[in-house]
């Protein structure tokens, strides 16, 4: 017999999205306030967490097409591209480099390419979180 | 690259040609290839001769590493000159002697051929370099090729036993005599062998001499079988004939004695280096010739005899490094013992050399080397029993043969060890002509026992392997014929080879002649009735043939002592026990436990940085610079320290697990309170995912899993309290002692106008430091793949299940 969900499903439909904003939020915030890409990364990988305590491994694998090790490797080509960046220009490898644009409706921000750097911080920690939790779960 | 370099190495590029050669042409021996070099060798050496009678000595140098001062720098002087001409020209009659000894069919001639090319190459090196690396280098050559002759016939186990032992004997010697090289260019700062000769008096009491004097004599007294190093030349006899006869009676045994002549002007200043090469010489002198009459075996009796001529010559070096203490001195009457070593060197090299090939030729020609067995052969074999008599008696040192002559030279300078006038040998030195005289009857004994027991008594044909033995074919004969004719012509005539002689002895002892002096040698067959030498002689022989005619009733002393107290049994059980010692102890602490090495790996811990603390006194305790403390700190304090130590005393592991994770937001939260914000939601969201992992890890053990609580042990808690102590320590310590102001002020400059950001820490992960940053997230992907390939790829064991 099939136990009922439907208080889980529910709460996860919501919670899922505040949990991703709350992951997006601290990662972007990350070079002013504390956050980043580890602990973003982190947070995000328990939304999806969240996801697969809810439902099985094989529908969260329908609508998150995902193989996680590719994810990894994805990450760490944003951050060894973002290197590679700082060599290109005769600079050191991992320079980084940033202005001050004011943009229409968010005013001024700055633009950092450390933040690419942290995308692939953030990839590769989603990716490894999943990729272990995903491969433990579906042994058997 | 000059002709005398050309001439050293030209025996190793030969041997690159004889494997293609030997396939090319099949129907010819190898060895018809293999002679005119050798023989060419010997012409060019001979070139050398008038130039080095002269005193003058012929010097060419090779760049090889200049910045370390390693060249290949060949010098032909009088020591060096004898020594080539040895080499050449018996490796050309041993050759000659082995295209007939060895057989075109059943043996593989390419590899003998190349390992004797790459033996005679070596050795020509090591006589003729004058620079000690180089000299070291063909030194371990000669080692090696020795090795791969003495193994010839891999398929028989003696043979394999017998090489593996001459090689760990040289080779430890070998290594030995490089430290001593490495430790005497630490006192001159030259590798040359001619320069070091020119310091010898500025490092004579030099802190190293001693050492360096040791280690060099160690290399010498194992290359050249001195006791108790010899044992591993008798068990070389299990080589091809052609091989004992060159390797082990003419050259490479005597490359110690080379090395002693050589560098005797640098150490004969140390009445150490006079005791020791004259003491050891006198002792090997005598045990070879005792221990050669026990032997039944024609090569044994041969190799011992060996021996004990390589210490006569060995004990003669070593009195003659006296001569040097009477600069001033009568010329001639220290020097005789040189003069007696040179010419010893020479008449062994050749009445050696005959008695081997003399021994292949009856082992070839009946099948068996066994004086048991053999007799009567006089009439079979004339000319191989004519070899015998002329080697043996000279062997024995009986007139007119070379032996005799420098046989009296022994005695002579026996007799004047004892008029030394310091390092004790006016009252030790008496020793020496009474030891000498004893070897001296025993080595008239074996002479007489090679010949008589060889050739005469009855023939026994049924004993042999061989049904009709006869005499061997005339090229077999070629070789011992031509060394017995030195022999016979160095006997008559012995003032042929004197200005050679003169010649080396000027390169042994060059500080005692003056500019335009010459050594002047003159051997004499007659000393006189009043000489005490002749006495001595007259005695040998009588003594001589008194124990050969009651040889039954003496020899049981032989028996008495056990085989177990032997040098041999020594060696071989002090092999075996290396081994089963190695093994128990390579066991004893190897115990497959984890648990055990990780004792070993805090223990060491405890006690390297413990005594480090203790002995550069580094503890300090320094409050000054020390925060207040507030109760929130205290209170986590207590909480951390509750749940660690009650981890250890939790029964279940669901607790030990629970409790575990409580430290761990103890930490986060202490993050929180020491301000680092990132660390403690890294250290929250770490802490569950790794809980959640143990209790993933704790639902898979198996069922019968007992709860049981954890075992006490003393030794680990000692070992855990100690570490814990220590890192407390050290922390005090490292927080007491700040030596200097933290960079974390840059950092605090710098984020805003630098990197454009305010989060220090982030700034720092993805700006400053984003190295360590690129590698730890390497490092988490390496991870991840680990988890996914060892839970993914479990084929084997999935097989073994299925």
């Amino acid at each position: 017999m099939k136990t009922n969900n439907v208080i889980l499903e529910t709460a996860t439909r919501i919670l899922l999205f505040i949990i991703l904003v709350f992951a997006i939020d601290i990662f972007f915030a990350g070079h002013y306030y504390p956050g980043g890409g580890f602990i973003g990364g982190l947070i995000f990988a328990g939304a999806l967490v969240l996801l697969l305590i809810t439902y099985d491994i094989k529908t969260v694998a329908k609508f998150l097409p995902f193989n996680y090790l590719v994810v990894i490797a994805v990450g760490l080509l944003f951050a060894v591209g973002t290197g590679i960046g700082g060599l290109l220009f005769g600079k050191a490898f991992l320079t980084h480099w940033f202005t001050y644009v004011d943009f229409p409706i968010l005013g001024k921000l700055s633009l950092h390419t450390a933040v690419l750097f942290d995308i692939g911080v953030v990839l590769v920690v989603i990716g490894t979180a999943m990729a272990i939790i995903q491969t433990i779960g579906e042994s058997d | 690259m000059s002709l005398l370099h050309l001439a050293i190495i030209s025996p190793l590029i030969l041997a690159i040609f004889i494997p293609s050669l030997h396939k090319r042409a099949p129907k010819i021996h190898t060895g018809w290839f293999l002679l005119p070099l050798p023989v060419l060798l010997f012409g060019y050496f001979l070139s050398f001769l008038p130039g080095v009678i002269n005193g003058e000595a012929a010097m060419e140098t090779l760049s090889w590493i200049p910045s370390l001062g390693i060249d290949f720098s060949a010098r032909v002087d009088g020591l060096g000159l004898l020594f080539a001409l040895l080499i050449t020209g018996i490796g050309a009659l041993v050759v000659l002697y082995s295209i007939y000894y060895l057989s075109k069919e059943k043996e593989k001639l390419n590899q003998f051929y190349v390992y004797l090319l790459l033996f005679i190459g070596a050795m020509l090196g090591v006589v003729l370099s004058d620079n000690l690396i180089v000299l070291y280098a063909f030194w371990e050559l000669t080692s090696f090729s020795s090795f791969l002759l003495i193994g010839y016939w891999n398929y028989r186990e003696r043979s394999r036993y017998g090489a593996q032992k001459s090689m760990l004997i040289t080779v430890f010697g070998g290594f030995s005599m490089l430290g001593g090289i490495v430790l005497l260019y630490l006192m001159t700062g030259t590798f040359s062998v001619s320069e070091t000769i020119a310091m010898a008096g500025e490092i004579v009491g030099h802190d190293l001499f001693i050492a360096v004097l040791l280690c060099i004599l160690l290399g010498a007294f194992t290359k050249s079988a001195q006791f108790p190093f010899h044992i591993w030349l008798p068990d070389a006899m299990e080589a091809p004939t052609p091989v004992s006869a060159y390797l082990h009676s003419a050259t490479m045994v005597k490359a110690g004695i080379y090395l002693v002549a050589r560098l005797t002007p640098v150490f004969a200043y140390e009445g150490l280096w006079i005791w020791l090469v004259a003491g050891f010489g006198i002792i090997t002198l005598f045990w070879g010739s005792f221990s050669a009459v026990k032997h039944t075996d024609l090569k044994g009796i041969l190799a011992y005899s060996t021996v004990s001529q390589l210490g006569l010559i060995m004990s003669l070096l070593g009195l003659g490094a006296a001569a040097l203490h009477y600069p001033e001195f009568e010329n001639g009457f220290y020097t005789v013992a040189i003069t007696a070593a040179v010419f010893h060197l020479l008449n062994h090299a050749t009445f050696k050399g005959s008695l081997f090939m003399m021994v292949g030729i009856v082992d070839h020609e009946t099948g068996t080397r066994d004086i048991r067995n053999l007799g009567g052969l006089m009439t079979i074999m004339p000319i191989t029993f004519t070899i015998a008599v002329i080697g043996s008696f000279s062997m024995a040192g009986l007139p007119p043969f070379n032996g005799f002559l420098s046989k009296e030279m022994f005695f002579t300078g026996m007799l004047r060890a004892q008029e030394i006038g310091f390092f004790n040998m006016d009252t030790l030195g008496i020793l020496f002509p009474i030891i000498a005289w004893v070897a001296s009857v025993f080595t008239f004994l074996y002479s007489m026992i090679i010949v008589f027991k060889t050739f005469t008594g009855k023939f026994q044909p049924e004993k042999l392997k061989v049904q009709k033995p006869h005499e061997a074919p005339i090229g077999m004969l070629i070789s011992p014929i031509i060394l017995v004719s030195l022999v016979v012509i160095i006997g008559f005539f012995p003032n042929i080879v004197s200005p050679l002689i003169e010649a080396v002895m000027a390169s042994i002892l060059p500080t005692l002649l003056a500019a335009g002096m010459e050594f002047d040698v003159h051997i004499y067959h007659w000393h006189g009735f009043e000489s005490p030498e002749l006495w001595m002689t007259i005695g040998v022989v009588i003594a001589g043939i008194l124990l050969y005619k009651f040889m039954p009733r003496w020899t049981g002393i032989y028996t008495r002592m056990p085989e177990r107290f032997s040098l041999n049994s020594a060696y071989d059980h002090g092999l075996a026990g290396i081994q089963t010692g190695a093994n128990r102890f390579t066991n004893a602490y190897m115990t497959d436990s984890i648990r055990t090495y990780l004792i070993y790996i805090f223990a060491f811990f405890v006690l390297i940085l413990g005594a480090t603390l203790i002995t550069k006194n580094a503890f300090a305790l320094d409050l000054a610079n020390v925060a207040e403390i507030h109760a929130f700190e205290v209170v986590l304090v207590v909480i951390i320290a509750v749940g660690s130590v009650s981890i250890l005393f939790a029964k279940s592991r669901m607790t030990t697990i629970i409790l575990l994770g409580a430290v761990g937001y103890a930490i986060s939260l202490f993050y929180a309170i020491f301000r680092a914000p990132d660390l403690a939601l890294t250290q929250l969201v770490i802490e569950t995912i790794s809980v959640a992992l143990f209790l993933l890890a704790f639902y898979r053990l198996p069922k019968k899993w007992h709860h049981e609580r954890m075992k006490f042990k003393v030794s680990n808690a000692i070992i855990s309290v100690g570490v814990g102590l220590i890192v407390t320590l050290i922390a005090l310590s490292a927080h007491s002692s700040k030596a200097f102001e933290s960079i974390s002020q840059y950092y605090v400059e710098n984020t805003y106008t630098k990197a454009a950001g305010e989060n220090m820490v982030n700034v720092i992960l993805v700006d400053f430091r984003s190295f360590d940053t690129l590698f730890e997230i390497a490092v988490l992907g390496i991870a991840a793949l680990g988890v996914f390939t060892f839970i993914k790829l479990r084929m084997s064991r999935g097989k073994e299940q299925g």
